[in-house]
C-alpha cells in the first residue's frame, strides 16, 4: 500500500492510474468456504447455545456460527484481534450482522465451542468484555446506534455512552434466551434517526427541546434563506430584515416549532442543542418482522428523560422496567407490540409503571388517527384520575 | 499503480484473495508494540473521569478501546502516522467535554470529498481547535461493504492499517446503512485513502449526501435456509448498475435499497429503504411430515432452539402454531400437518417455529416496497407494497426497469430533501403506480379508503370537465 504524505496520488496529475466505480470487494472472495461451498443449499438451522448457531445444508455439511457483541465504534486495534481469533479458528473469515454482531463461522462444532470460550475469556484491562458471545434467539441482541457526541454534529445525546449503559443492564438478556421473542433496543441521537429505530421494541432516542438559537451575525453569509425558511415542516420559520435595515436573517415561530433540527441542518447559523434542552425519548411496540402480525412503528412511551451523564441512569431504569414487565407477562411469541396491543396501551402504562402525560396524546399531523372511538377500553388508575377531576365518581 | 506485479489485487475474481503480506503498511514488531501492563498504566493527555465511568460494566466499553488505540499510536510515533498522533486522545477529550456539557462538539458539514465524486466522504471539524487540535479536522470516509459483511483478516487488516496510518485508528463496523466507515481523517489524506483502497483492496467509497445510499443486503443464501432470491447477487449487481447515483449527486435526497431474503425482515428494509427488495415465494410451504412429529413429539426444539432459557412447557403445536397462524390455514389433525397455501400471507411464524419441518416454497421472487423512511421530514414512513411478485434472476432486468422509472419520477417532481415516500405521499399512490404502468390491486392497502374525496379523471367522466354556463342556465335561471 502507499506510504508517504501524498501515496500514490500526485495532485499534479489526478486522473493518472485513477479507478473510479468499482463497487464493493465481492462478496465471494471473502466468505467461508463452508458457506461457498453450501450457498443457497442450506435446509435448517439451530441454535445450540446462546450464541452458538448450527446451520444444515442439503449436503450434510454444517456450519456452526458463533456470535458476539461488539461496540461498533471499534478501534483498529479491537479489528486486529478479532482477525487474530479468526486466524486461530476459522481461516481466517468472520463477518458482522445487522445489528453490528461479529461472527465467526466454521465447519467444526469443536472449533466452534473453543472458540467462544476463548471470546468469552478476553477483557478489556478496564475490566469489560472484549467480545461476549450470545445475542441469539429470544434474547436482546446488540442495540444498533449512531454516532452521538464521538462524531456527529446534531445530536441530542450521546449515543455510544448511553448504548453502554443501558447494554451493561441487559447483558443477562444478551447472555440467556428467557424472553417471548425477539426484543430489539435501537438507538438514535436525534430525529433525523440515521438509525432509522422507528420500528423497534424498544428504540431510545435523543431529542431537542428548545427552538433553534439563531446566529444573525453569519446567517445570510453562510446560508440560503429560502432554503431554511422551506426546511421546516411546520411553516415556523420566515425571513426578516434585522433592525440594521440590511442585515438579513429569520425569525422562528417558536411556538409552531418541534425542534426537528431540520434547520439546522440546512443552515448552521442555527443550532439546537443546549444541555438543559436535551434528553432522550423512549418509543416502544416497533417491529420489522412480517411474523404473525404486520410490521408496525414503536409508539412514544416516554416523551424525554434527562441526560445525566455518564450513565444515563433514568433511561436504563425506564427500558429495564419496560423489559421486566414485558418478559413477565407476555404469551410465547408474542412481541413487546403485540404484548401491548392485546393488553390494550392503557394496561400497558399500568403494567410498566410508566407515567402517560399529555405529551403521549398525538398534536401532529394525522393525530386523530391514533384517538380511541369507542367505549371499549380498560379501567386503570388513569380513568379514575378523570373521572375525578369532573367530579363524576 | 498500485505494488508492481500486484496490480489486478482489485479483480473481483472470486479466487483471488487479498494477502495482508503483499501490501501491508506496518511490520509485526510495529503492530504489537505495547503490553498489557504498559496499558494498565496509559494516562491519556486529557483527564476523563466520566468517560472512565463508561469502562466498568459488562458490555464491551468503546473507551477501553479507544485508549488502547492511543497508546498503540504513542508508541507508533508521528513519523509512522499521516495525521496527529493525539487524534485518539482528543477525541477522548472532546468526548469528555460534551459529557460535562451535555452539548456537542462537532460543527456542521464542510464539503470535502474525492475527485470525481460527491459522496462517500463526510466533512467532520471539531468546534474547540485549539484545545484539541488533533481532532480539528476529522473526516468520515464510508467504505462500500462487501455483501453479508463478509471479510477475512487479510482484507480487515488491510483496512485497519490505511486506517490507522492516514486516519485516527477508529472505525465503524458498521454505519447504520451498512457502510464499513473510517473515522476522522483530514482532507489531505482524502485522495490517498481513495487509491489505496481502489488499487491495493479493490473497494470503493460509500454513498453520502443525495446520492443511493450503499445498498446493504441480508446474508441471504450464503447461510440462510429462508432466502427467497439471491440477496448478495442483487445487491452486488444493483450496486454495481447505480453506481453513478451512488457517487454523484442528482437526486433531491439520500435514496435506499436494502435486500432482505424472506419477510423476517433482517435488514429492516420495510422500515428504512425507499426502495425494498423482499423475497417472498409464490407456491406452497414444503412440509416433512416425519419432521412434525417429531417437533410434536418434542424431539426437536421449537424456534431452531432460540427459547430455550425459559419454560415454556411442552410444545403444543395447536397453541403454538395453528392457532397464532394470522389467517387461520393450517389444521394438525394429530397425524398430518395441511396448510391451504392460497390464504396463507407468508408471514412465516409457522417456518419460524419448526424450521427443520417446514420450509418456504420452490418458486421464489420478491416484493417490492416503496417510501419508508425515518421521521424528518413528515413523519415516519413504512414501505409500500406495490409490485407483489417478480422474479428475480440475473441479469434482473425487469427489477431495473422498474427501478429507473422510479428515479425518473423522483428525479423529476420530487422538491428538495423531499425523500420518494414523501412525494408518493404528496402525488398520491395513484400517479405512483401510473409511474410505473401497473395496475392498482388492493394488496396496496389495509383497507379501502373511507374519505369518498375521490378525483376522477377529466376522460373518466363523459364530456370532460369543460361546463357550458349558458346550457346550464337554460335549465335553472339567475
Amino acid at each position: 500500500m502507499s506510504k508517504g504524505r501524498l501515496g500514490y496520488y500526485n495532485p499534479q496529475k489526478p486522473q493518472e492510474g485513477r479507478i473510479t466505480d468499482i463497487g464493493p470487494a465481492h462478496y465471494k472472495q471473502l466468505m467461508p468456504p463452508v458457506l461457498r461451498k453450501n450457498y443457497g443449499k442450506w435446509v435448517s438451522h439451530r441454535i445450540l447455545e446462546p450464541g452458538l448457531l448450527m446451520h444444515v445444508s442439503e449436503t450434510g455439511d454444517k456450519a456452526y456460527t458463533v456470535r458476539a457483541g461488539a461496540p461498533r465504534v471499534m478501534s483498529v486495534e479491537h479489528v486486529r484481534e478479532i482477525c487474530d481469533i479468526a486466524d486461530k479458528y476459522t481461516g481466517g473469515y468472520v463477518r458482522w450482522t445487522t445489528r453490528n454482531n461479529i461472527e465467526f463461522i466454521t465447519d467444526s462444532e469443536d472449533k466452534a465451542r473453543a472458540l467462544k470460550k476463548e471470546l468469552d475469556s478476553r477483557k478489556h484491562v478496564g475490566g469489560s468484555f472484549k467480545f461476549p458471545t450470545g445475542g441469539t434467539g429470544n434474547s436482546i441482541t446488540n442495540i444498533v446506534h449512531t454516532q452521538g457526541w464521538v462524531h456527529c454534529h446534531t445530536p441530542a445525546t450521546d449515543a455510544s455512552g448511553l448504548v453502554k449503559s443501558v447494554a451493561d443492564a441487559l447483558f443477562e438478556d444478551f447472555k440467556t434466551m428467557r424472553l417471548p421473542a425477539k426484543l430489539r433496543v435501537s438507538m438514535a441521537c436525534c430525529l433525523n434517526m440515521c438509525g432509522a429505530v422507528h420500528c423497534s421494541d424498544i428504540a431510545l432516542l435523543g431529542y431537542h427541546r428548545k427552538p433553534p438559537a439563531i446566529d444573525h451575525d453569519v446567517l445570510m453569509k453562510v446560508c440560503e434563506i429560502p432554503l431554511v425558511v422551506a426546511a421546516c415542516p411546520l411553516y415556523a420559520i420566515k425571513p426578516i430584515t434585522l433592525e440594521d435595515g440590511k442585515t438579513k436573517s429569520v425569525q422562528v415561530n417558536v411556538e409552531k416549532c418541534m425542534y426537528c433540527g431540520n434547520c439546522y441542518t440546512m443552515c448552521m447559523a442555527l443550532p439546537l442543542a443546549d444541555k438543559a434542552g436535551d434528553g432522550v425519548a423512549i418509543l416502544a411496540g416497533g417491529k420489522i418482522s412480517n411474523r404473525i402480525s404486520m410490521p408496525k412503528f414503536s409508539k412514544v412511551v416516554v416523551p424525554w428523560l434527562p441526560n445525566n451523564m455518564p450513565r444515563w441512569p433514568e433511561v436504563v431504569e425506564t427500558v429495564k422496567k419496560i423489559v421486566e414487565a414485558y418478559a413477565k407477562d407476555a404469551r410465547k411469541y408474542e412481541r413487546l407490540g403485540d404484548w401491548a396491543e392485546r393488553i390494550g396501551w392503557e394496561r400497558f402504562f399500568e403494567k410498566t409503571g410508566l407515567e402517560f402525560s399529555w405529551h403521549i396524546l398525538d398534536d401532529y399531523r394525522l393525530a386523530y388517527d391514533t384517538f380511541r372511538t369507542s367505549t371499549q377500553f380498560k379501567y386503570t388508575d388513569h380513568a379514575w384520575a378523570v373521572s375525578k377531576a369532573v367530579s363524576g365518581i | 499503480m498500485g505494488i508492481p506485479g500486484q496490480e489486478k489485487l482489485w479483480d473481483k475474481e472470486e479466487k483471488e484473495h487479498r494477502k495482508y503480506e503483499d501490501v501491508r503498511i506496518f511490520t509485526d514488531e510495529q503492530l504489537k508494540n505495547y503490553t498489557e501492563d504498559e496499558l494498565k498504566s496509559f494516562k491519556p493527555k486529557h483527564a476523563t473521569p466520566m468517560l472512565n465511568e463508561l469502562e466498568k460494566g459488562p458490555w464491551p466499553s468503546f473507551v477501553s478501546d479507544i485508549k488502547r488505540e492511543a497508546l498503540h499510536r504513542r508508541k507508533l510515533g508521528q513519523d509512522n502516522l499521516m495525521i496527529p498522533l493525539e487524534v485518539c486522545e482528543d477525541l477522548l477529550g472532546v468526548v469528555e467535554l460534551s459529557y460535562k456539557e451535555g452539548e456537542t462538539h462537532w460543527k456542521h458539514g464542510g464539503i470535502v470529498g474525492v475527485l470525481g465524486y460527491g459522496g462517500g466522504v463526510i466533512g467532520r471539524y471539531c468546534d474547540q481547535q485549539e484545545k484539541f487540535p488533533a481532532v480539528a479536522h476529522f473526516h468520515t470516509v464510508r467504505i462500500n461493504q462487501t455483501g453479508g459483511k463478509f471479510y477475512n483478516s487479510d482484507y480487515l487488516r488491510l483496512v485497519c492499517d490505511i486506517c490507522e496510518y492516514r486516519g485516527s485508528g477508529i472505525m465503524n463496523l458498521h454505519g447504520s446503512t451498512g457502510d464499513m466507515v473510517m473515522l476522522g481523517t483530514t482532507t489531505e489524506q482524502l485522495e490517498p485513502i481513495f487509491f489505496d483502497l481502489t488499487h491495493d483492496l479493490g473497494c470503493d467509497i460509500g454513498g453520502s449526501g443525495s446520492n443511493l445510499r450503499t445498498p446493504s443486503d441480508c446474508i441471504g443464501p450464503a447461510r440462510c435456509e429462508f432466502a427467497c432470491y439471491d440477496t448478495l447477487d442483487l445487491c452486488y449487481d444493483m450496486t454495481m448498475t447505480f453506481q453513478d447515483e451512488l457517487h454523484r449527486p442528482a437526486f433531491p435526497y439520500k435514496y435506499k435499497f436494502k435486500f432482505d431474503g424472506c419477510p423476517n425482515c433482517c435488514v429492516a428494509s420495510v422500515a428504512r429503504s425507499d426502495t425494498a427488495f423482499i423475497g417472498t415465494w409464490k407456491d406452497d410451504i414444503r412440509i416433512n411430515q416425519d419432521a412434525v412429529k417429531a417437533y410434536v413429539a418434542g424431539e426437536i426444539p421449537r424456534d431452531g432452539g432460540g427459547m430455550a432459557g425459559a419454560n415454556w412447557g411442552p410444545f403444543n403445536i395447536q397453541e403454538e402454531v395453528i392457532d397464532l397462524c394470522p389467517t387461520q390455514c393450517m389444521q394438525w389433525d394429530g397425524k398430518k400437518l395441511t396448510i391451504n397455501n392460497a390464504e396463507c400471507n407468508r408471514c412465516m411464524h409457522c417456518i419460524n417455529v419448526m424450521p427443520e419441518a417446514l420450509r418456504v416454497g420452490k418458486d421464489t421472487g420478491l416484493s417490492m416496497l416503496f417510501g419508508a423512511k425515518a421521521p424528518i421530514l413528515e413523519g415516519a414512513q413504512m414501505a409500500v407494497l406495490t409490485i407483489p411478485f417478480i422474479y428475480a434472476k440475473s441479469p434482473y432486468d425487469s427489477i431495473k426497469e422498474v427501478q429507473r422509472k422510479v428515479f425518473d419520477w423522483w428525479i423529476e417532481e420530487g422538491k428538495n430533501r423531499e425523500r420518494l415516500g414523501e412525494l408518493i405521499q404528496r402525488m398520491g399512490l395513484k400517479t405512483f403506480i401510473e409511474v410505473i404502468g401497473i395496475p392498482a390491486m388492493p394488496q396496496m392497502v389495509k383497507e379501502p379508503r373511507s374519505n369518498p374525496y375521490v378525483f376522477f379523471k377529466e376522460e373518466e367522466v363523459p364530456g370532460g370537465w369543460k361546463r357550458d354556463i349558458n346550457d346550464y342556465r337554460s335549465r335553472h335561471p339567475r
